[in-house]
C-alpha cells in the first residue's frame, strides 16, 4: 500500500488476503458503505470495520475491509455520494494491485431517489431516471432536475 | 438566443436577457393585438392543452391566446377524461399529443411533470403549473404587469403577502426577481414562510430581504397577494387557522404610496376585499388580461414564428 499504515493502526485493522479496502471514508459513514455493498448478517467472509480512526489527512476517518469481494462501478458511484474522499483498494495476496479515488460527479443519475413524494420522479412507471445536480460539494447539496428541490438526506434507489 | 422549439419549463432556465426579451416582445404583441394584426401568426397550428388538474384562468388564457393567433386548441381539462385515469403514464400522453399538435401546454399536480413532458415531446412544451413547483408563464405576465406600470423592474420594492410556502407563483416570481436589483419583503404566517433556499437565493445575489408576520405594506411599490390554498393543506384545521390572516381592505391600504399597485394571480377568496377593486391601486384584473399578449408571445416564439 502506498500509505503504509502505522504499526498501531495495523494492530487494530487486520490485513486482508483478497478483497477490497475502502479507506478515507468520512467518519461515521462506514455502516452506510456496508449498506451500499449489501453486506449484512448473511455475508460469510471476513469483514473488518473501523470507525473514527485518527488520520493526518482527514482528522478522523472510517475504514472498511471486505474479504473475497470486488466492487462494481455503480457501488463506487454511490460511495462517492456519501464519502467523496474515499479510496478503493483492490487487494490480491495481501498487496494492493489497483487503487482508485472515488469522484463525486457534477450530476448524479439513477443512484438516489428524490425525497419529495410529490416529485414526478417518484411516480410509478414514468420512463425516467432520477437526476440530481451537485450544487455544492461541501456540505453536499443536490438539486433535483425535476422538482427543483434541494435534497436533504440521501435515499438510495433500490 | 434560440427560441424556436424551446421548452418553457422553469423560470430558472431563463437568463435576465431572455426575460427582458419576452417582456419587450409581449409589449409589441399587445400593440399588434390592439391593431388586430395577430390573426395569421399561427394560422392552422394546433395547441394541445393537457390539464391534469382543473384550471380556468391558465387554460382559458392559453386558449384565447392561441385563437387570437389564428390557431386551434385541443385537449382536456379534467384528469378524469385523460388517459392517465386509465393508467397511462404522463410521458405516453405527451408523446401522443405531440403527434397531434404543434405546441403543448401541460398542467399536472406532480412537481417536475413538465420537465418530464419536455423530454418526451417532439414539439415545444410550456409548463402551465407543476404542483407547488413552477408556473413560468404566470411569472412572465406578473413581470410584464410590473414593467408596464413602472417602465422598469430594477429599483422597485416588492412585497409578497400570503401563502409563501405552497404558492408556486410566488416561488417562480422570486426566482425571476433574483435577476433584478429589487428589495423584497415577505409577509406570511410563520407556518407559511418562504422556503429557506429561496431566501438564500435572493441573499446570495445581494438582494435586501425582509420577512415579517405583520401586514405592513406601506413602503412598497408592488404588493403581490396570494390565496391561502386549501388544497395544499394536509390538515384542514391548519387551513382554518391561517386562512384569514392577511386581508387587504381599505383600512390596510391607508398610508400606502400613491403609485403602489396591488397584484394577485387570482382566484382570490377573502384576501383582497372587493372594495379594493375600485381603488387606483388594483391591478389584478389587468394582470390577468396581460396573460394574453404574454402567452401569445411565448406560443409564437417557441413555434418559430417571427413577428
Amino acid at each position: 500500500m502506498k500509505d503504509k499504515p502505522k504499526p498501531e493502526e495495523n494492530l487494530k485493522i487486520k490485513a486482508i488476503r483478497n478483497g477490497i479496502v475502502i479507506d478515507h471514508i468520512c467518519h461515521g459513514r462506514a455502516l452506510e458503505v456496508l449498506r451500499i455493498l449489501g453486506i449484512g448478517e448473511d455475508y460469510t467472509d471476513e469483514v473488518t470495520l473501523a470507525m473514527n480512526i485518527g488520520s493526518k489527512k482527514h482528522g478522523r476517518k472510517d475504514i472498511v475491509k471486505v474479504e473475497n469481494r470486488d466492487i462494481q462501478t455503480d457501488e463506487i458511484n454511490k460511495i462517492a455520494v456519501i464519502a467523496p474522499g474515499a479510496t478503493i483498494n483492490r487487494v490480491r495476496d495481501f498487496k494492493v494491485f489497483e487503487k482508485e479515488q472515488v469522484a463525486l460527479p457534477n450530476e448524479i443519475i439513477g443512484i438516489i431517489k428524490c425525497t419529495n413524494p410529490a416529485c414526478i420522479s417518484n411516480k410509478d412507471r414514468e420512463p425516467l431516471k432520477s437526476f440530481f445536480y451537485v450544487t455544492c460539494r461541501e456540505p453536499l447539496t443536490l438539486s433535483c432536475k425535476y422538482c427543483e428541490r434541494e435534497v436533504r438526506g440521501l435515499n438510495f434507489e433500490d | 438566443m434560440k427560441w424556436s422549439k424551446k421548452h418553457i419549463i422553469s423560470i430558472k432556465d431563463f437568463s435576465r436577457d431572455e426575460i427582458d426579451y419576452v417582456l419587450k416582445k409581449s409589449s409589441e404583441m399587445e400593440d399588434r393585438l390592439s391593431h388586430e394584426k395577430t390573426g395569421s401568426l399561427m394560422k392552422n397550428k394546433i395547441l394541445s392543452n393537457l390539464f391534469f388538474e382543473p384550471s380556468t384562468r391558465t387554460r382559458m388564457s392559453f386558449e384565447a391566446a392561441m385563437k387570437k393567433l389564428g390557431g386551434f386548441t385541443i385537449g382536456f381539462d379534467y384528469p378524469e377524461v385523460s388517459s392517465e385515469a386509465k393508467g397511462e403514464t404522463v410521458a405516453d400522453t405527451v408523446r401522443i399529443a405531440s403527434g397531434y399538435s404543434d405546441v403543448i401546454v401541460i398542467r399536472h399536480p406532480m412537481e417536475g411533470s413538465a420537465r418530464l413532458a419536455s423530454e418526451n415531446s417532439s414539439v415545444p412544451v410550456i409548463n402551465g403549473g407543476d404542483g407547488a413547483n413552477q408556473h413560468p408563464t404566470q411569472t412572465l405576465l406578473d413581470l410584464y404587469t410590473i414593467k408596464k406600470e413602472f417602465k422598469k423592474i430594477d429599483g422597485l420594492r416588492i412585497c409578497v403577502v400570503g401563502d409563501l410556502k405552497y404558492g408556486r407563483t410566488v416561488h417562480s416570481l422570486t426566482n425571476a426577481l433574483e435577476n433584478y436589483d429589487v428589495e423584497m419583503c415577505f409577509i406570511s404566517p410563520m407556518e407559511l414562510r418562504m422556503p429557506r433556499d429561496s431566501i438564500k437565493g435572493l441573499e446570495d445575489r445581494g438582494i435586501k430581504v425582509k420577512e415579517s408576520s405583520k401586514l405592513n405594506i406601506k413602503d412598497s411599490d408592488v404588493i403581490y397577494c396570494t390565496r391561502i390554498q386549501k388544497e395544499r393543506f394536509p390538515d384542514p384545521q391548519e387551513y382554518e387557522r391561517v386562512k384569514d390572516a392577511y386581508v387587504i381592505d381599505n383600512s390596510s391600504i391607508e398610508g400606502i404610496e400613491d403609485k403602489a399597485i396591488i397584484m394577485h394571480p387570482l382566484p382570490r377568496v377573502t384576501e383582497i376585499n372587493p372594495e379594493i377593486d375600485r381603488t387606483r391601486h388594483a391591478r389584478y384584473f389587468e394582470q390577468a388580461k396581460n396573460g394574453i399578449p404574454v402567452r401569445m408571445t411565448l406560443l409564437s416564439l417557441v413555434s418559430g414564428v417571427d413577428f
